[in-house]
């Protein structure tokens, strides 16, 4: 009898790992095979893994095409035989994996997502049966002892938000997950709702019981097509075991869950757009105050919180709010999954404490680039975060120690640029995508963002290239300064930090030549 | 299946979508989400339907339509290909090898050829980035695009 394991992640379905999984079935017709098709465990550049179960533990092979499968199961994969080259050994004794601290992925890529068994024997719905035993109060005491912030990339105290939406008065209140991760570089929501995707159930229960919510919606953007359906499934069979419905676990509490699908509007991860969209609205930015803990949602108290915030907080109140705290540094506490993408060897998720630096993740953990060049930037928080130079890679990954640096750590998503990278180009596109999603609410993100891209092109056409690169500093303060939300607010990060690292890619050619 | 409606037909569907989501809170999303899975886009003729059932004015529903990249006011190909153009797709080359699909397609980002057979969309992040470039040909995903890949797309789609 062999337990075989190949994800159903979509990053691993995109490297083929449905065919590697019917290949399997196929040749394994009459055998006491089971196939069962978990979540990732983040290794991508091993993907698509088949996993064995051993007496020792999962051994891993990888990546596998299709065309591998007979010789894998020719050289004793079924029995965990370590002979065939694609052998990876112990799957938890892979360094990029042995080096974490999994606290908020611990199942993922370990039970069946859709598996409530498998769930629960591995330490699930432990924290929603505290938080029960507790009155609401303590729990969002608990909340905010572990130090736990916003992992959308706000970095807003979860405890405090939570606490607000408690006190308020309303006869109706919301819980509202942003799963509208656009971030690029960013998947960390992806996996987990793919892959475990009850711990977001049940971080959103015991949001709900402890603030006095009935109602949670999940805003999950449209291009996780897969994510939608995991979730909807697991809802169902939630609702099925009565830990969502009329009397969450008998307690008597009410709790729901919908899953609302997006339109492609990156702006609409910005809590307030996204509840305007929630509504049915264009998704345009509101203006704060009043706060959507005290007018969210249908104008009721609500609370909007990232995947990864709420993930976090069933382990909380299984393990208790000192355990979690214990990890991290200064003012950032726990476990933050950080994902290294792009031209990188070893792209994945890596969950660990905050405090690692910049070079660590990039050069030991993630191995340089794919592309065997060096490292010349890296962005770090999506498009509206800093391109960091290799002069800086001692920041170590925390929210005020990139604050420090002008940067931000934003969904902890980690894109690497090889020597190829053109930083004039890579500002541009800042100004480009900044005007395509712009809402067009605010007029420094509505017209700045253009103005922005002629300048960087009147910069590469060498046209007065001082003059219009004052200009540029200019638009930037008065878009950081003057927009209404983080998108035209923060996008003079990588436009100002490519100007500040890189100014060789923003002085003509000639200059440079002429200078030397 | 898109269909090429007569306005009749496209009242009665798009009614009848209005008729099942209309209980939800903020119904319109679902609504325009379902009318696009139905036709293939949101037609014009939709709009009224979904105006007057939801007690809102036409102009308000083009607004919803309008600022959502998602909902197009005329039918797609019939084959859809969507390349990321977000920064971890750029930092393994995904500029050169979507124009290098483009050219083989003869077409611009966002146009639909003559025949009604392909459109080319950008799209900002599928989530795949640590197997960058990606795509995503008629639902399906694919990473770790390279020009043989992109040969491949090509050619499917137009045979």
């Amino acid at each position: 009898m062999s337990k075989i394991f190949v994800s159903q992640d979509s990053a691993a379905v995109a490297l083929g790992a449905d065919d590697v999984a019917n290949t399997l079935a196929a040749l394994t017709p009459n055998s006491d095979v089971t196939l069962v098709r978990n979540g990732s465990r983040g290794m991508f550049w091993l993907e698509p893994m088949v996993e064995v179960e051993t007496e020792n533990g999962r051994v891993a092979y990888g990546p596998v095409t299709e065309d591998d499968v007979p010789s894998l199961i020719e050289q004793g994969m079924l029995d965990g035989e370590q002979d065939h080259p694609l052998s990876l050994g112990l799957t938890e004794e892979i360094p990029f994996f042995k080096k974490q601290t999994r606290l908020v992925f611990q199942r993922c890529g370990i039970t069946d997502p859709l598996s409530l068994d498998d769930y629960k024997s591995n330490d699930g719905l432990k924290g929603l049966q505290n938080a029960l035993d507790l009155t609401p109060s303590e729990v969002v005491s608990q909340v905010t002892e572990s130090g736990l912030r916003g992992r959308g990339g706000a970095g807003f105290p979860t405890g405090i938000k939570w606490k607000t939406v408690m006190e308020a008065q309303g006869d109706q209140k919301y819980i509202v997950c942003n799963a509208d991760e656009g971030d690029s570089g960013t998947f960390a929501d992806r996996m987990i709702m793919e892959g475990d995707p009850f711990v977001l159930i049940e971080g959103m229960i015991i949001a709900g019981i402890s603030v006095g919510a009935t109602k949670g919606y999940i805003y999950l953007r449209s291009e996780y097509p897969d994510a939608g359906i995991i979730l909807n499934k697991a809802i169902a069979l939630a609702k099925a075991d009565n830990i969502l419905g009329l009397s969450v676990m008998g307690s008597g509490y009410p709790f729901d869950i919908e899953v609302r699908i997006g339109a492609g509007a990156y702006v609409c991860g910005e809590e307030t757009s996204l509840l305007e969209s929630l509504e049915g609205k264009r998704g345009i930015v509101r203006a704060k105050p009043p706060l959507p803990a005290h007018k969210g949602f249908m104008g009721k108290p609500t609370v909007v919180n990232n995947v990864i915030s709420l993930a976090s907080v069933p382990l909380i109140m299984d393990k208790g709010a000192k355990f979690y705290a214990e990890f991290g540094m200064g003012r950032s506490r726990g476990t933050m999954p950080i994902q290294i993408a792009g031209n990188v060897k070893h792209g994945g998720l890596f969950e660990a404490a905050f405090g690692l630096t910049l070079g660590e993740i990039i050069d030991d953990i993630g191995g340089g680039t794919s592309t065997g060049r060096p490292v010349r930037a890296v962005q770090v928080g999506g498009p509206l975060g800093a391109y960091f130079p290799r002069d800086l890679f001692d920041t170590e990954f925390d929210y005020e120690a990139f604050a420090a640096k002008d940067g931000l750590i934003g969904h902890a998503g980690i894109v690497v640029f090889d020597d190829t990278v053109d930083m004039l180009a890579q500002a541009r596109f800042a100004m480009e995508f900044c005007a395509i999603e712009s809402c067009g609410k605010c007029t420094p993100c509505r017209i700045g963002s253009t103005r922005g891209v002629e300048v960087a092109d009147n910069i590469r056409d060498g046209n007065n290239a001082e003059e219009q690169i004052e200009i540029l500093t200019d638009l930037c303060n008065t878009m950081k300064f003057g927009s209404l939300c983080a998108l035209g607010g923060f996008t003079p990060y990588p436009v100002t930090s490519a100007l500040t690292h890189f100014p060789e890619d923003f002085f003509p050619k000639q200059q440079i030549q002429a200078a030397e | 299946m898109p269909l090429n409606g007569n306005i009749e037909e496209i009242t009665s569907l798009t009614s009848e979508i209005v008729d099942n989501f209309q209980s939800l809170e903020g119904p319109m999303l679902p609504i325009l989400n379902e009318v696009q899975k139905q036709f293939g886009y949101v037609p014009k003729d939709s709009l009224p339907v979904i105006a007057d059932k939801l007690n809102l004015s036409k102009a308000e529903v083009h607004g919803v339509v309008s600022f959502y990249h998602d909902y197009h006011d005329k039918p797609q190909g019939k084959n859809v290909i969507k390349i990321c153009r977000a920064e971890a797709c750029q930092s393994m080359g995904v500029n050169a090898m979507s124009e290098h699909l483009l050219q083989l397609l003869g077409l611009k980002w966002g146009q639909t050829s003559d025949d009604g057979n392909v459109t080319v969309e950008a799209t900002f992040c599928l989530g795949l980035c640590a197997c960058a470039p990606a795509a995503m040909v008629n639902g399906k995903l694919i990473a770790r695009l390279d020009t043989a890949k992109i040969d491949k797309i090509a050619k499917e789609v137009q045979s």
